[in-house]
């Protein structure tokens, strides 16, 4: 009888379940998975073939925006490593926004699950609901984009197949772009391949890391990792001494702390060849005046992170040879292959 | 993992001891250490961060605003010299309120211990290995600067001579000289943290305190002026960290 009874709930579950999404597990490159510990994927939002396909055609679509004109990868191109070109981003209505789009990969390896500069977004899926009703970016409204979502032909057939539900939600529509963004992987880098012995480096290069790595030179890698912590950045927030007096408080808006004003995320290096202009405020059109910046140009500030070093003398102090050395050893940490990875294209 | 296994076998050297001895019964005891932090006595933690405070020996006003390390191998003397060795390790963030409990994750048998020690740091051993965690979390050192990973990470502010705010990165590390393709390592600086006697009678709490001005004294008065930055490639630093660092922490007290 007991068996009886199990057989027919499974059975009857099973009728009534409709389609099974397929899981989809992330592909982890060999890179990471020897050196860091594994992504996060929350238990309810789980990856699966048709969840990523759906969240890859919300990302790409201008039905999530006020006047459907906008859609995530406007400012999120695949061509710029998922982010633009400009220092700000502007919106449906033409305004620019005060912070620099920043760019999208390797997302579930932030352990913390702080997302944005500020770190307001405290999830993948929270931080994918906020553009759509932000005046300054898509200026939409959820429940209309809900409402063009379910009268579309071909949406509600989507959300059937990836959440086993036909009535479309803001929250599953972003568990769908969440779980698309988890996909965006980036670990082809020359610099990958030459950890992974598949290469080598030039001696300018292997300079240049010399530069990166050294206390007594650039010492970078504290906050923006190194070749055993190959996500090139620790995902924490700090004031790299921008700025003197702040006019963006930065995580400090979000925790109410003044000892947090001024911090920053730290960005990921990889890919810098592509996601100019550079820091928050897209403040610095090129590689050179970043590295120019963190040799000579450091502000303090109350809040200064004391990993900033010489800030009475400007910064680090790096000579011409270093600094060209050291743009050399970034550049080898973009990943030409990730602007082209077709499951990445619209 | 070779050590989980000696482990299992004193255990059971211990178990079996006991029912040899029919007056005492062993138990099987879950052990936490506690890691609480002051100076001189005045509790810190990441409340009191960021805020330019404390008097160091030499007389420096000085913040702390990050502050995690490494303890690993915790280790249980028995009165009879047998060594039960844990090969574990816990990252203490107290900047980030992370880890400041540690379960040592296995069954410590009860009885009288002669010693609990831990390891400040990594013995260089385990400074060889590869933990992905550690990786993750930004605390290795890169190979090129001597490999491993940080002992210590104890970052903040303080006012120099000219009575100006100024930083300071007491990282402790490996000491090494000449990082790169062919390094040397002076000394090591990894040093073992002696509890004492306990005796353990049932589930025990270790409270253990760190005296964060010790750092700065004993026996090297510590000068920020001098000592400020950059000091993962100064061995000579290291060496002296390794020696005011024996001081640094104390058994409170055993709760069980």
């Amino acid at each position: 009888m007991c068996f009886y009874f199990l057989f027919f709930s499974c059975s009857s579950d099973n009728e009534n379940d409709g389609y099974t999404p397929v899981a989809l597990d992330l592909e982890i490159p060999e890179i990471f998975s020897s050196n860091i510990i594994p992504p996060v994927i929350p238990n309810d939002n789980t990856q699966t073939v048709e969840g990523v396909a759906l969240g890859k055609r919300l990302f790409f679509d201008q039905i999530l925006s006020g006047d459907q004109t906008m859609a995530c990868a406007s400012c999120h191109s695949p061509q710029n490593a998922f982010t633009d070109d400009t220092p700000t981003s502007v919106g449906i209505d033409g305004v620019f926004g005060t912070r620099n789009s920043m760019p999208l990969f390797n997302l579930a390896w932030n352990y913390n699950e702080r997302f944005a500069w500020d770190g307001k977004e405290l999830s993948l899926e929270r931080q994918a609901l906020e553009p759509v009703e932000n005046p300054i970016e898509m200026h939409s409204d959820w429940e209309d984009v809900v409402d063009r979502l379910q009268n579309h032909p071909e949406y509600p057939e989507f959300f059937q197949q990836a959440f086993n539900t036909s009535t479309i939600t803001k929250e599953l529509a972003a568990k769908a772009i969440a779980q698309f963004e988890r996909t965006l992987i980036s670990a082809n880098s020359k610099f990958d391949r030459y950890s992974l012995g598949q290469t080598t480096l030039t001696p300018q290069e292997l300079n240049g890391l010399d530069v990166f790595l050294r206390e007594d030179k650039g010492d970078c890698f504290h906050c923006h990792g190194n070749p055993n912590n190959p996500l090139w950045t620790d995902n924490d927030f700090h004031n790299n001494g921008l700025d003197a007096t702040f006019t963006d408080l930065g995580l400090g808006s979000v925790t109410g702390d003044p000892n947090d004003n001024g911090k920053f995320r730290s960005p990921s290096l990889r890919n810098l060849a592509y996601t100019s202009p550079f820091m928050h405020d897209g403040r610095f059109a090129t590689l050179d005046e970043v590295i120019d910046f963190y040799s000579e140009g450091l502000q303090n500030s109350p809040t200064i992170d004391p990993l900033m070093k010489n800030i009475a003398q400007g910064g680090v102090q790096l000579s011409a040879q270093d600094k060209a050395d050291l743009k050399a050893f970034l550049l080898s940490l973009s990943d030409p292959s990730f602007l082209t990875n077709p499951d990445f294209q619209n | 993992m070779k050590k989980i296994f000696a482990l299992l076998f004193i255990s059971l050297c211990l178990v079996s001891c006991s029912d040899d001895d029919a007056t005492n019964t062993i138990i099987q005891t879950n052990t936490t250490f506690n890691f609480s932090h002051n100076f001189d006595g005045t509790s810190v933690t990441n409340v009191d961060f960021n805020t330019i405070q404390f008097t160091n020996e030499n007389g420096e006003m000085i913040s702390i605003e990050r502050l995690r390390y490494l303890i690993s191998d915790v280790t249980f003397t028995t009165t009879s010299n047998e060594v039960l060795e844990l090969d574990n390790y816990n990252l203490v963030d107290v900047t980030n309120n992370n880890n400041l409990s540690f379960e040592l994750g296995s069954q410590i048998p009860s009885g009288n211990y002669s010693n609990v020690s831990f390891t400040f740091g990594f013995d260089n051993t385990d400074n060889a290995e590869n933990y992905l965690d550690l990786n993750s979390a930004s605390f290795n050192v890169p190979a090129m600067l001597g490999g491993g990973y940080h002992y210590m990470q104890f970052d903040g502010k303080y006012l120099d001579n000219s009575n100006m705010e100024a930083n300071f990165n007491y990282h402790a590390i490996r000491a090494v000289d000449n990082p790169g393709m062919d390094p040397t390592f002076p000394q090591d600086t990894f040093f073992t943290v002696n509890l004492g006697a306990v005796t353990i009678t049932n589930d025990a709490t270790f409270n253990i305190e760190m005296n964060i001005a010790e750092w700065f004294r004993n026996p090297n008065t510590w000068d920020l002026n001098q000592l400020n930055t950059v000091l993962m490639p100064n061995s000579a630093a290291q060496i002296q960290m390794f020696q005011n660092g024996q001081s640094v922490f104390t058994l409170g007290s055993v709760s069980q």
